[in-house]
């Protein structure tokens, strides 16, 4: 999301775990592909059906997860407006995501210390897309379908297909956390993350 | 002794919810783009670059500016001579959330209990705080509240002896651990005194107040010009990407106290700051 000039265009899923791995906090970058929508009630159900023995309603190898809940489309738009929502109400679910091999997830501000150190040698990355701006984030998913829990409303699982969908890797592999590294020449005070 | 009917009141709300969730207020424009001037860091200028083409996006197609279109929450200055007639003010100001936020396309988000957590499906019921005033109007004053932002608020029962420094201490401390989580640049809404309740409500009242208009007490308003140096050296600026503006408001609400208490309560307000006002 930096300078987008300087954004490197991405597919996702992600072509392989090195793609993953080589990302660097910092790194602004414009995704294109297919990414699946979840928050917190869509974690929680998901994780409560595998410990029943069902099958997850979406891949997660090498896939993304949008913490997003959209408003509704008006007619003939296929999304309203899409912007993501904070990542930490996530954190308790996240870890048994990247063990199963989850490739990143797009949301807004800081993870708890155990969601970065998950993420710490795996090949995961945690983005952020700029918070509030719904309606311009909308306008790079171009279709979206609803593909599990639809009575969750909002909070539903559903499949989007982006194109040019701007973020910025916030936490890598390495353990580096962007808002920390970002912040820190700006900063005059005591206070912090 | 002058009527207004439920219906008028009803269609206010619904019309305010409907602008609101599209279109900033006009001071909060001309913060963000003063903000665009005066950010010095790149990223952080870049983010602010975004949020004004977000805004000028949604207004244009009716998209709403933020997909969280927020809790309706409800400032009713009831005159004293003012008859509402028709039925209940508070339905009235629910119906009119009802039917603003479905014309609007816009999320629900309200739940039915706390604890079930099964959606209301219209964004009802609102959050409605009455004021009885001399008088024979209704003023009717909104704000779509969002939850990423209001999650990052906090209150303390300080220590008198903790004084000015120690409020000082807190508001930056919770403007600085808000940071990206709430969408910066910032509108912290500051409630001093009262009581426990009192200081959370003044600090809801506050981030009603338009950017750029300081406290009547010139005391106050010294504080909020420090408060707002202060909150912007924490060096979280723009969501939380660095730089210099990490909020674009300090506005301070007081009230007496008991002679024990130090209350002070910070009501984070998002940049997605979408407040109507209309007098019946
Ligand atoms: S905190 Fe504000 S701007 Fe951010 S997602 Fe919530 S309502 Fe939107």
């Amino acid at each position: 999301m930096s300078q987008t000039e300087h954004a490197r265009s991405i597919r996702i899923p992600f072509e392989s775990s090195q793609v993953i791995r080589d990302l660097r906090a910092g790194d602004a970058l414009l995704l294109s592909g297919v990414m699946y929508t979840a928050r917190d009630a869509a974690h929680q159900r998901m994780l409560q059906g595998l410990e029943r023995g069902e099958e997850l309603p979406i891949p997660v190898e090498r896939e993304v997860i949008y913490y997003v809940g959209p408003t509704p489309p008006r007619p003939g738009q296929a999304i309203g407006s899409a912007g993501p929502t904070t990542a930490y109400r996530m954190d308790p679910y996240t870890p048994q995501f990247i063990e199963m091999g989850l490739g990143g997830a797009i949301g807004k501000g800081y993870r708890a210390a155990e969601v970065r150190e998950a993420i710490r040698g795996r090949a995961f990355a945690y983005m952020a897309a700029i918070g509030g701006a719904g309606a311009l984030l909308g306008r790079c998913i171009k279709e979206a379908s609803v593909i599990a829990y639809e009575d969750l409303g909002t909070e539903a699982i559903r499949r989007l297909v982006i194109e040019d969908f701007p973020v910025i890797v916030i936490n890598d592999t390495l353990g580096s956390d962007f808002y920390e590294v970002a912040q820190e020449p700006w900063r005059r005070t005591g206070g912090g993350g | 002794m002058r009527e207004v009917h439920v219906d008028a009141i009803a269609s206010a709300i619904s019309e305010m919810c409907q602008s609101a969730g599209v279109a900033l207020t006009d001071d909060m424009l001309q913060a963000l783009e003063k903000a665009y001037r005066d950010e010095q860091s790149p990223l952080g200028r870049h983010a602010i670059r975004i949020l004004l083409d977000n805004a000028r996006l949604a207004t244009a197609t009716g998209v709403p500016y933020c997909q969280d279109c927020g809790v309706a929450i409800v400032f009713a200055r009831v005159g004293q001579d003012c008859h509402v007639v028709g039925g209940a003010l508070s339905e009235a100001i629910n119906e009119g959330v009802r039917c603003g936020f479905a014309a609007g396309y816009m999320r629900a988000s309200m739940l039915q209990s706390p604890l079930d957590r099964r959606n209301t499906g219209d964004n009802t019921p609102a959050v409605i705080h009455y004021d009885v005033v001399p008088g024979d109007r209704l003023e009717l004053a909104i704000t779509l509240k969002g939850g990423g932002s209001e999650n990052m608020s906090r209150q303390a029962m300080l220590k008198p002896a903790d004084g000015v420094e120690g409020v000082k201490r807190f508001v930056v401390e919770t403007v600085a651990n808000a940071g990206p989580n709430a969408c910066p640049p910032l509108v912290p809404g500051i409630g001093l005194g009262g009581t426990f309740d009192k200081s959370t409500y003044l600090a809801k009242k506050a981030i009603m107040r338009p950017i750029g208009e300081f406290n009547p007490d010139p005391a106050i308003a010294e504080l909020e010009k420090e408060l707002l140096v202060l909150c912007n050296e924490t060096g979280v600026g723009p969501q939380g990407l660095g730089g210099i503006v990490t909020c674009l408001w300090t506005p301070i609400e007081v009230y007496p106290c008991h002679v024990t208490a130090l209350p002070v309560a910070v009501n984070i307000q998002c940049h997605a700051n979408r407040r109507r006002e209309v007098i019946l």
